[in-house]
């Protein structure tokens, strides 16, 4: 009794043990809709209405950015608890800089980003070259650098910014075909998405047929791309009538897919889950895993930067609040797309559609007028559910 | 008088493999019973089972103790009844004392309060029986393995132990250790303690043993008993080894060319003592399209010989030089072993081997990804190709090369290795036990494959705890004791008494 012969039946299985084997990633996607779905009657309507759905973006764009990268981290096997610290540092650090110095934004924003880098270039030696727990040393480094933020703004906010640095995060991108309303650029995007995503998918599935892998049944595959495409073209119609695409929404969305094919198309990426996977095994594969585990860091720490430029653009100013536990949240998305805490697992689009679920959960019962008490218990026991839901599920397949 | 213990026809199985077919032990009270076999032989596997590391259920057969049939849920239950096992791998805590360690688990404490005065008494006779002169509060981290050794059975004294068993005990113990550990065996036995003792040192098993009995393949091949009759070694050995080994391994084409391979003085030692060499100033040479084997007991430094090569996997302090083709080349990391044409398929697939969650074609290509990729983008389509290439040549037996590696049994998980590592494109392979915890079938075909890389020239290393193996597999073999290569053996030379001897007799 191999266990190999179990792997023929999936081969020759039906739509149902399709689902079965792949409940995880439906399920995170089904569970994104039922909340949207559920927080838009009880909001009456309010949730899915062009300014509140660009605000979703607007609030949730530091979070989804820093969860690239600490997707990346996770799957290598270790952990960052200090991106909300130096989330903030790097805020205070771009208000004292443009503020206080009078620092050009041109020149301040790379400046940012070269300090982003390396903190992580420092977080990460500690972690590669020492193997001393990603734990211990970015619980060090929450505890420094939320300590220099405060020094940097001596217990003050420091603001505001000039408009070109505001831009980061509030501007929009203007109507190339001219139209005004609705935004003919953001409806172009959201027509441009869904045919690339179409036909990515469609290529993907004549590839597969070519090498005799297990597929996705046809209606699977076109229930789910009707889904996804109606949504985009949705959300995008919804942005066009207000004021169009947010310029984050277009960092954002280059980034989660410059990190999608990094991860999933790169030998870098392959080597960076074959460390998650298993580090030894990896090393005597000839793999360095010390760099890799160096370089998460220090992509880490560079994100982390980015999202304290955006997060403090957003706010026109820089407190010594800024960032403050936002790094569990960042986490707590992770592992709700499905990345493993033990390494190797999870994807880009799993931690994006995880942070949205954390977004669109906040902003529902925000708009609810629920208080930031039952907020945090109902959140904490969602992270839980869908971590119980991997776990399970795990359990049950072996 | 009926026996102490009394094991009958027991069979266990583990998925692919029939470790235990119908093994019988009977045992004594007050003896000294001694349970020898190769390794993999299924000792270690029957002392499981009486233990309760394997429940009552998982296997067939009757246990009966004081002629009484038992059946335990788990170590709990056999320890109850005076049953005590100690590891090969000794299971003690080593940042805790001594004392500490004896009462792990059976504190002596009054409503959840330690009573550190009894607990220290009885720690000082229990070493006293043992003859072990170290105060109670010292840490077990600071002792050597021989007297570790002596606190496991100090542990098992307080337990009050009617059946003693240790695997392996003197493995790794120095000389004067093993002489005073089995006098202490004697002692306990004139106390009335009844021992098994698993043993690959034979002159011990004689010095010792009240009865002997052999496994072999998974089955008692014969009990003897010391008091009715004389039990040499040689009498061991020919049970231990004795077996048909017509047509088990294919035949190859032996030529072998020019020297691939040239190991000279190398020298390792332990990564953590700092005073201890496990490698022993090695002389190898391996010889293009040549199957050279390393025999030894575990423990004796084959694999710490393998990984040092390998990109300094193990061990510091290395010195030694090696040459391929002549030319002398770097190995002092995985990725300049692998560039200077070395290959390492590890003893250990599952933690060192292998990427379980990842699937069959992901393991293959990781030694080798360039080679997939154009500007460090990976075309899949390349990738599929070459998993399928590799699934054919190797026949593994999967649904899809999109498998995850978990799902395979342990022979097609060893094809995996294998294809991933040939995929390296390599010039020597060292193959470190390639075919353990494998069936029949599988060992075969892997045995198949190896033939294969010899008649395409490339040099094959193959460490194995199979004498049989071995000497059906190789060309040279070379002998390996406590870290030094003692013998080495052509083919024609070479039998499992004289690869005993150079061992048992060092």
């Amino acid at each position: 009794m191999d266990l190999a012969d179990r792997g023929d039946g999936t081969t020759a299985g039906g739509i149902g043990r399709y689902l079965l084997s792949h409940l995880r990633e439906y399920g995170l996607l089904f569970a994104l809709i039922a909340i949207m779905v559920f927080f838009q009657i009880v909001t009456e309507g309010t949730l899915l209405k062009p300014v509140n759905i660009t605000n979703l973006f607007l609030q949730n764009s530091y979070i989804i950015i820093m969860a690239l990268g600490m997707l990346v981290v996770i799957v290598s096997g270790n952990i960052d608890l200090s991106v909300g610290s130096v989330m903030g540092f790097v805020g205070a650090l771009a208000a004292v800089m443009i503020v206080e110095w009078g620092w050009p934004v041109a020149l301040t924003i790379p400046a940012c980003l070269v300090v982003g880098i390396v903190i992580g270039a420092a977080q990460g030696y500690w972690v590669a070259y020492w193997k001393i727990p990603s734990f211990i040393v970015t619980l060090a480094g929450m505890l420094v650098f939320r300590g220099l933020s405060l020094w940097l703004l001596e217990g003050q906010s420091v603001g505001p910014f000039p408009k070109s640095f505001q831009l980061l995060s509030t501007g929009f991108v203007p109507d190339i075909f001219g139209i005004g309303k609705p935004n003919g650029t953001a409806l172009a995007a959201g027509a441009l998405a869904v045919a690339a995503i179409v036909w990515m998918g469609l290529k993907a599935r004549a590839r597969n047929r070519q090498y005799g892998i297990e597929d996705e049944p046809a209606a699977f595959f076109v229930t789910r791309n009707l889904i996804v495409a109606g949504a985009l073209l949705f959300v995008t119609y919804k942005l066009s009538t207000f004021r169009g695409l947010p310029n984050v929404l277009i960092s954002m969305a280059v980034l989660t897919i410059v990190y999608a094919f990094l991860t999933e198309n790169t030998t870098l990426g392959r080597r960076i889950y074959a460390l998650g996977g298993n580090e030894k095994a990896a090393k005597l594969s000839g793999i360095k895993t010390e760099r890799l585990t160096f370089l998460a860091f220090v992509n880490m720490g560079m994100l982390a930067a980015l999202a304290g430029l955006i997060f403090a653009a957003r706010l026109n100013t820089a407190t010594p609040k800024a960032g403050f536990a936002v790094e569990l949240d960042v986490i707590a998305a992770v592992f709700i797309g499905g990345a493993s805490m033990s390494g190797g697992v999870g994807k880009i689009v799993g931690a994006v559609v995880g942070a949205f679920i954390m977004g669109v959960m906040n902003n529902g019962m925000s708009i609810m007028g629920i208080g930031i008490d039952y907020q945090q218990v109902i959140k904490g026991l969602v992270l839980l559910a869908a971590v119980f839901f991997d776990v399970y599920n795990k359990h049950k397949q072996a | 008088m009926t026996p102490l213990l009394e094991m009958r026809a027991i069979t266990k199985t583990f998925p692919g493999v029939k470790a235990l077919d119908r093994v019988s032990l009977s045992v004594r009270e007050g003896e000294i019973h001694a349970l020898v076999g190769e390794n993999g032989a299924g000792k270690s596997t029957l002392m499981k089972v009486l233990s309760g590391v394997y429940p009552a259920g998982s296997y067939d057969g009757d246990i009966l103790y004081d002629g009484r049939p038992i059946a335990f849920a788990g170590i709990a239950d056999s320890e109850a009844k005076g049953i005590i096992i100690i590891h090969q791998e000794l299971a003690l805590v080593p940042l805790l004392s001594i004392a500490e360690n004896l009462f792990l688990g059976n504190e002596r404490a009054k409503g959840g309060i330690i009573d550190w005065r009894d607990t220290f008494r009885r720690t000082e006779d229990l070493l006293k029986k043992v003859g072990l002169s170290e105060t109670p509060a010292t840490l077990v981290d600071s002792l050597g393995v021989g007297k570790q050794q002596l606190v496991e059975i100090a542990k098992a004294l307080s337990k009050d132990v009617r059946l003693l068993i240790l695997d392996e005990p003197t493995a790794a113990l120095s000389e004067a250790d093993s002489q005073a550990l089995l006098d202490l065996l004697l002692d306990l036995k004139a106390h009335g303690v009844t021992s098994i003792i698993i043993s690959h040192k034979l002159n011990e098993v004689r010095r010792v043993a009240d009865t002997v009995t052999v496994i072999r393949d998974g089955t008692t091949v014969s009990t003897m008993d010391a008091r009715t009759e004389d039990i040499t070694e040689a009498r061991i050995v020919r049970d231990m080894v004795g077996r048909d080994m017509a047509h088990r391994y294919p035949e190859r084409d032996r030529r072998a060319g020019e020297v691939i391979l040239d190991l000279r003085d190398w020298n390792v030692w332990h990564p953590e003592h700092a005073g201890r060499q496990v490698i022993k100033s090695a002389n190898l040479t391996v010889r293009k399209g040549e199957v050279v084997g390393i025999a030894g007991l575990m423990g004796s430094g084959r694999t710490e010989l393998a990984m040092s090569l390998f990109g300094r996997s193990y061990g510091r302090n290395i010195s030694g030089e090696v040459a391929i083709h002549g030319r002398t080349v770097d190995v002092s990391t995985v990725p300049k072993a692998i560039a200077a044409g070395l290959a390492y398929v590890t003893e250990d697939r599952k933690s060192l081997g292998l990427i379980l969650d990842e699937t069959i074609q992901r393991n293959i290509t990781l030694t080798n990804l360039p080679a997939v990729s154009s500007n460090g983008v990976i075309t899949e389509a390349r990738e599929t190709q070459v998993a399928e290439k590799y699934r054919a040549a190797m026949n593994i037996r999967t649904p899809s090369v999109f498998q995850k590696v978990m799902n395979l049994s342990g022979g097609n998980q060893q094809k995996v290795v294998l294809s991933k590592w040939l995929f390296a494109g390599p010039e020597v392979l060292i193959l470190d036990e390639p075919t353990r915890g494998i069936d029949v079938g599988a060992k075969f075909e892997i045995y198949g494959i190896i033939n294969g890389l010899s008649a395409e020239g490339k040099g094959v290393i193959m460490i194995s705890s199979e004498m049989p193996e071995l000497l059906g597999m190789c060309d040279r073999i070379y002998v390996m004791n406590e870290g030094a290569l003692v013998g080495e053996l052509t083919a024609a030379e070479a039998s499992q008494e004289r690869i005993m001897s150079l061992i048992v007799t060092d």
